[in-house]
């Protein structure tokens, strides 16, 4: 009797299987710290190179400061939205995933929470700095961090669509953004303008909300574009 | 078992790539108990016939597979992180079927002969060893039918021999195997060959 | 009873429509002597169109003639956003039956939406220099009508960087139907931003104040674009079921016919 099919299998629930993916997916980005650091050090410098093109002047640079907070975390998740797939897709891990018996919305979702996780949470997390750096108000700094916290949480699902569709392509890396920057203009249109409330001492609520059912609108459709893409890519 | 329903039905499978009809219309079925190697020169179809039987390729071919049980793939590449260790690739494993203590992944990573590398990092081990991680899945795994795609690459004379073992016992309890390989299996073991060579288009021997 | 037997023949004879349109001799063959009639129509059409709108109707009190490129503008634009469903709706197709003639039409349709959206955006550019005094506005129509540029050259892009073809074309619905999402949601997001930005300045809906002599030729212009979308699709999908078909019976009997 072979012992593989003699011994009881103790079955996996999906709710088990997406923590346990999301668990491997965040031990794996903290053993590269480096990848974790990287968009954060892009971040930095872009910040660094606004004012150096747009003059010193404080006015100034706090007129512009939501808008390009904004654009820079989006380019800085676009960066990154690339490797979301391509490790397993290179090692034979994706062809596993896509096999198992578990619900793939679910599954993707994982990845997805854990590209969140280490790229737009750090990145709301850390925008205050950058923010003075900026010389954005103070008032304003808790609409950045929430348009940041929901907003990215939107990047990263549609930049895993992108991810999802070039993962089988040896070139994907601009090819993304060309098919990904034309979705992520209504989020960088509500993120922006949440901050510009908050500068100009309105609400940012409503755009916050806006922000939020975005979030919820791409967490319910998003994972199944991201599942056919790979499901296409790996046939490729 | 001939009143058991088969692992898996293929019906009619067709397929061509750039032009040159790799298969036709091939029909066979795989049951229990049955070891089944597909044959053919380089270039012949043979992975892509395993990834249209695992479910992977689903566009670009004719014809129809009918899975009836649980199926374990194990294709080219090794699906071993090397930035987990041989314990974490195999209990944090994608494949989503099971969950299991460090007894018996210590277990079957010793049955591949991989015993006192549990705990280093994937990265430090050779091709062969990364091989070796991903066959400690046979052990693991209680899928009835395996599709294997070269199981034998870069695998050592005794983990050969080893392997042949495995798949002895696996099909000996109820199991399936189908593999790709240009190695002669072991003799005195009941193989099937399917052989994708273009004269004879779905001879089954 | 009769009305449940003609709905069921309607359902066959619907089923037998759709099966032969999966049927790439069919389509070619049908498609062929469509464009035999439906080409020569088009032109005429064109030329008509355009002699109406840009020599015999009545300049405008305010633009004078500039406001004549509207009979190129208007149904460029509306062509460039229908293309752009039509592409997404082969795309689901394709996806849904797996139907071979859907991926060629989603083929053939991306490239040509993306020529009516670029003719749309320079002959906008080009009646808002007289009427307005600039090339460009970040207007919500401009801008929303620049993102549809941008999804249908992703499309091409896509579609252009995989090897195997059945693929593409899969990947390419999948991301149409992604944007035929996306493109309401940018669209109003675009305009509430613009909205919020450019207090009134220019406003480009002067009201439906066009009077019905205007409006005929546009009407006319518009149909007549439609048609011509429909010659380029037929064009540009026969152009692709010979290439994909090189290799089978009928298109060497084709081939051999046509010389001989």
């Amino acid at each position: 009797m072979n012992q593989a099919s003699s011994r009881i299998e103790s079955t996996l629930s999906s709710a088990q299987f997406c923590r346990r993916l999301l668990r491997r997916q965040l031990v794996l980005a903290i053993r590269r710290p480096v990848e974790i650091g990287n968009p954060l050090l892009f971040f930095t410098m872009v910040v660094a190179l606004f004012p150096l093109g747009l003059g010193p002047a404080p006015a100034q640079l706090a007129e512009f400061a939501p808008g390009v907070l904004w654009i820079i975390a989006l380019l800085s998740n676009l960066l990154t939205s690339d490797a979301i797939f391509r490790g397993d897709f290179e090692d034979g891990s994706l062809e596993q995933l896509l096999l198992s018996p578990q619900p793939l919305y679910l599954s993707v979702l994982a990845y997805i929470g854990a590209h969140w996780l280490v790229t737009g949470l750090l990145l709301a997390l850390v925008s205050p700095i950058f923010a003075v750096m900026l010389n954005l108000s103070t008032a304003s700094i808790p609409a950045l961090v929430g348009s940041l916290l929901l907003g990215t949480g939107v990047l990263s699902l549609l930049g895993c669509v992108g991810a999802a569709l070039t993962v089988g392509l040896r070139r994907g890396g601009m090819l993304i953004s060309l098919l990904i920057l034309p979705l992520y203009m209504p989020v960088l249109i509500f993120g922006s303008a949440a901050v510009n409330a908050a500068v100009l001492g309105n609400p940012a609520g409503p755009y916050l909300a806006i922000l939020a059912g975005m979030l919820c609108f791409a967490v319910a459709l998003a994972p199944f574009a991201v599942a056919a893409g790979l499901r296409i890519s790996i046939d490729a | 078992m001939p009143n058991s329903e088969p692992f898996l039905v293929a019906d009619g499978l067709s397929l061509s790539r750039g032009g040159r009809q790799l298969f036709s219309n091939l029909c066979f079925e795989v049951e229990a108990g049955e070891l089944i190697q597909v044959e053919g020169s380089n270039g012949a179809g043979k992975t892509s016939l395993i990834r249209i039987l695992a479910g992977l390729s689903r566009y670009g071919f004719e014809g129809r597979v009918e899975r009836n049980e649980a199926i374990l793939y194990l294709g080219h590449s090794s699906a071993v992180k090397g930035m987990l260790t041989p314990r974490e690739n195999l209990s944090w494993s994608v494949t989503g079927r099971g969950q299991y203590c460090n007894e018996e992944i210590d277990s079957a990573l010793d049955k591949v002969g991989l015993y006192g590398y549990e705990d280093v990092a994937s990265n430090t081990l050779s091709a062969g060893q990364h091989r070796r991680v991903n066959l400690a899945r046979l052990h693991l795994s209680d899928c009835p039918l395996w599709l294997l795609d070269e199981p034998f690459t870069a695998i050592d004379k005794a983990g050969v021999e080893n392997l042949q073992e495995i798949f002895a016992s696996h099909v000996e309890s109820g199991g399936a195997i189908m593999l790709t390989s240009h190695q002669a299996l072991s003799p005195g073991q009941r193989v099937r060959s399917i052989n994708l060579s273009p004269s004879n288009f779905g001879a089954v021997g | 009873m009769g009305t449940r037997a003609s709905i069921c023949i309607i359902a066959t004879s619907m089923w037998s429509f759709f099966h032969k349109l999966g049927s790439p001799p069919w389509l070619y063959k049908i498609s062929g002597s469509i464009l035999r009639w439906l080409l020569p129509i088009t032109v005429v059409a064109l030329a008509v169109g355009l002699a109406w709108g840009l020599l015999f109707t009545a300049p405008d009190f305010r633009q004078g003639n500039s406001y004549r490129i509207i009979y190129i503008h208007v149904p460029a634009a509306i062509v460039a956003l229908a293309a752009y469903y039509i592409m997404a709706l082969a795309g689901a197709v394709s996806l849904i039956w797996k139907m071979k003639m859907a991926d060629i039409a989603m083929k053939a349709c991306a490239p040509i939406g993306a020529s009516f959206t670029f003719l749309a955006l320079v002959t906008g550019a080009i009646w808002g220099k007289p009427t307005w005094g600039t090339w460009w506005v970040w207007d919500a129509r401009i801008t929303s009508m620049l993102v549809l540029l941008f999804l249908y050259l992703g499309v091409v892009a896509l579609y252009e960087a995989f090897d195997n073809k059945e693929a593409a074309s899969k990947a390419c619905a999948v991301l149409a139907l992604v944007g035929t999402v996306n493109i309401p949601i940018i669209y109003k997001s675009v305009d509430w931003w613009y909205s919020l930005h450019q207090p009134a300045s220019i406003k480009m809906t002067g009201g439906s104040s066009i009077d019905s002599s205007m409006l005929y030729p546009l009407f006319w212009m518009i149909a007549s674009v439609y048609a011509l979308f429909a010659c380029c699709m037929m064009l540009s999908m026969r152009v692709e079921i010979l290439k994909s078909e090189g290799k089978t019976g009928w298109v060497k009997r084709l081939a051999t016919e046509s010389n001989s």
